[in-house]
């Protein structure tokens, strides 16, 4: 704006004011609007379960507050497992995921035989399912006998867990380093940024940007399948609950292993979505 | 000739940041209107609130005897009759030349496919772009890219055509091809309001031009007039500038 010194004495006209009214309105209808499609369709859904033949029953075994209450101090301590199972395994996935996508897209001759094994490793990991890495890692691991692993079956399953999800996690971040366009690494090359530096400083921190979401999807689905570890016997918040519900002979205690679940999730997906919508808003600025 | 488009008062501001104050304009039938100024005047903004791409402060835009500033109003209803060409072309980089033409035809206006490849087929005969019509829009110049997204404008018939400088990213040998174009669009009748640099274009389509400056339409003239003897000072000192 050439002259900001332009005194701007502007009074919205009755037009205007006219208008203004009208989008608030049709704001407020459409806030009616969807509270009420919300409250019906919620209102049928929870009628449609209250009525069903075996909703007593169900009540009994499975929302039954009394069990829930005496589950909880069991599951919560269970649940310290799955968190700290994520949490670490959290951050060595993206490690490994980056770095098997970032060899994936080296060039050099001599890294041959390492995309290679990068290859090789996405393809088997991603085709095994969970539960049998987890099982491979936990009962095979300690049967090399190797000298100096540890037999924790805590950080057995953790190293099943990593191999699994890090095979994922690599091709979300490859799709993300592809997804950027070429015209940004010939730039980077024209400041003679050598291909690593192009690629740690140019390419990467956009690729991630834009994984963001997808990433975060894998996070969460991690969280969940920490309960995986069940299976070959580390007490987390799934055994807990349901060693509670063999011995009551209720299973109230496997909806509050649900509810556990559901409560760190669903703060991740919030913050997923704002981080995402922050990132758009920078890039992109103000207008469109 | 009939008023196609009427703006009174307009206003459009960015929180504090007022980008457009008080521009009135009438566009009639077979008008070419010129917006110039320099960069941040607001040529850009005007043509986007011209078809609702953006939501105005006050004032009132009218097309066809009818206020389409209305909030009543489904702008897609307006978008229907107003075509759009962008300064980066925007064309659709996973679609062919040729179904970037289709695509609104069929989905917009219900054109039957035949009909619509046809149309398209014929429009990018006309301005050398036949044999471009399978390639993807990448592959092509800028030159060539920004004649397709003309074609792809053109395609649903448009009665009023905006351009937003779409020769600001082009080589200047690449210019001319475009230009061509909207020279033969502009002397078949279209109307069209358009934001330009160049000058000598403007000074030869246009029946009007608009000198814009700090988001008012400073001076507005035919360019007979506006190019050799404006009005106003700042006008006159952008002229100097750019002529």
């Amino acid at each position: 704006m050439a002259d900001g010194a332009v005194s701007d004495a502007w009074t919205p006209s009755p037009r205007q004011l006219e208008r203004a009214a009208l989008v608030r309105r049709q704001r407020h209808q459409r806030t009616l609007t969807a509270v009420v499609v919300t409250t019906v369709v919620l209102g049928l859904l929870g009628l449609g379960a209250v009525s069903s033949p075996g909703w007593e029953r169900f009540r009994e075994t499975f929302l039954d507050g009394e069990h829930m209450r005496a589950a909880l101090p069991a599951v919560a301590d269970g649940f310290w497992t799955n968190v700290a199972m994520f949490l670490i395994a959290e951050p060595l996935i993206l490690l490994v995921g980056i770095l098997v996508a970032v060899t994936r897209r080296t060039v050099s001759p001599w890294l041959a035989p390492l995309r290679l094994l990068a290859v090789a490793y996405t393809d088997l990991f991603r085709g095994i399912p969970t539960l049998l890495v987890v099982v491979l890692c936990a009962f095979g691991i300690p049967a090399m006998r190797l000298s100096g692993v540890t037999n924790s079956l805590f950080w057995l399953t953790l190293v099943a867990l990593v191999l699994s999800y890090g095979a994922y996690v690599a091709e979300v971040v490859r799709s993300g380093i592809d997804s950027v366009h070429p015209t940004q690494l010939a730039s980077a090359e024209a400041l003679a940024l050598s291909r690593p530096q192009a690629m740690r400083h140019v390419v990467l921190p956009q690729a991630l940007r834009r994984v963001v979401p997808p990433l975060m999807n894998d996070f969460v689905s991690l969280q969940k399948d920490t309960a995986l570890i069940s299976a070959v016997g580390v007490v987390e918040a799934l055994r807990a609950a349901s060693d509670y519900g063999n011995y009551h002979f209720n299973y109230s205690a496997l909806l509050v292993a649900a509810a556990f679940f559901v409560v760190v999730t669903v703060p991740l997906a919030r913050l997923t979505d704002w981080l995402a919508a922050r990132a758009m808003r920078r890039e992109r600025g103000l207008a469109r | 000739m009939t008023d196609l488009l009427e703006v009174r008062g307009l206003r459009k501001a960015y929180g504090d940041r007022v980008v457009l104050r008080d521009i009135s304009l009438t566009v009639r039938q077979h008008d070419v209107v010129c917006l110039i100024g320099s960069s941040g005047s607001g040529k850009s903004t005007l043509l986007r609130c011209l078809n609702l791409l953006e939501t105005i402060d006050d004032g009132t835009i009218g097309f066809d005897g009818r206020e389409i500033s209305d909030p009543l109003v489904d702008p897609r209803e307006v978008r229907r009759e107003i075509g759009m060409v962008f300064q980066a072309y925007n064309l659709f980089p996973h679609l062919t030349v040729l179904e970037n033409c289709v695509l609104a035809q069929v989905k917009v206006h219900g054109v039957p496919r035949r009909e619509a490849r046809e149309r398209a087929l014929d429009l990018l005969g006309r301005f050398g772009l036949a044999e471009k019509a399978a390639a993807h829009p990448d592959a092509l110049s800028g030159g060539q890219q920004q004649r397709v997204a003309l074609v792809r404008a053109l395609c649903t018939r448009p009665r009023l055509l905006l351009l937003d400088e779409i020769t600001a990213a082009l080589d200047p040998e690449l210019v001319g091809e475009v230009l061509a174009m909207v020279r033969a669009e502009a002397a078949a009748g279209m109307t069209m309001v358009l934001a330009t640099h160049e000058m000598a274009f403007a000074r030869e389509v246009a029946t009007s031009v608009c000198f814009l400056d700090g988001g008012r339409i400073l001076e507005q003239a035919p360019p007979a007039e506006l190019f050799t003897a404006p009005r106003e000072e700042r006008t006159r000192a952008f002229l100097s500038r750019v002529l």
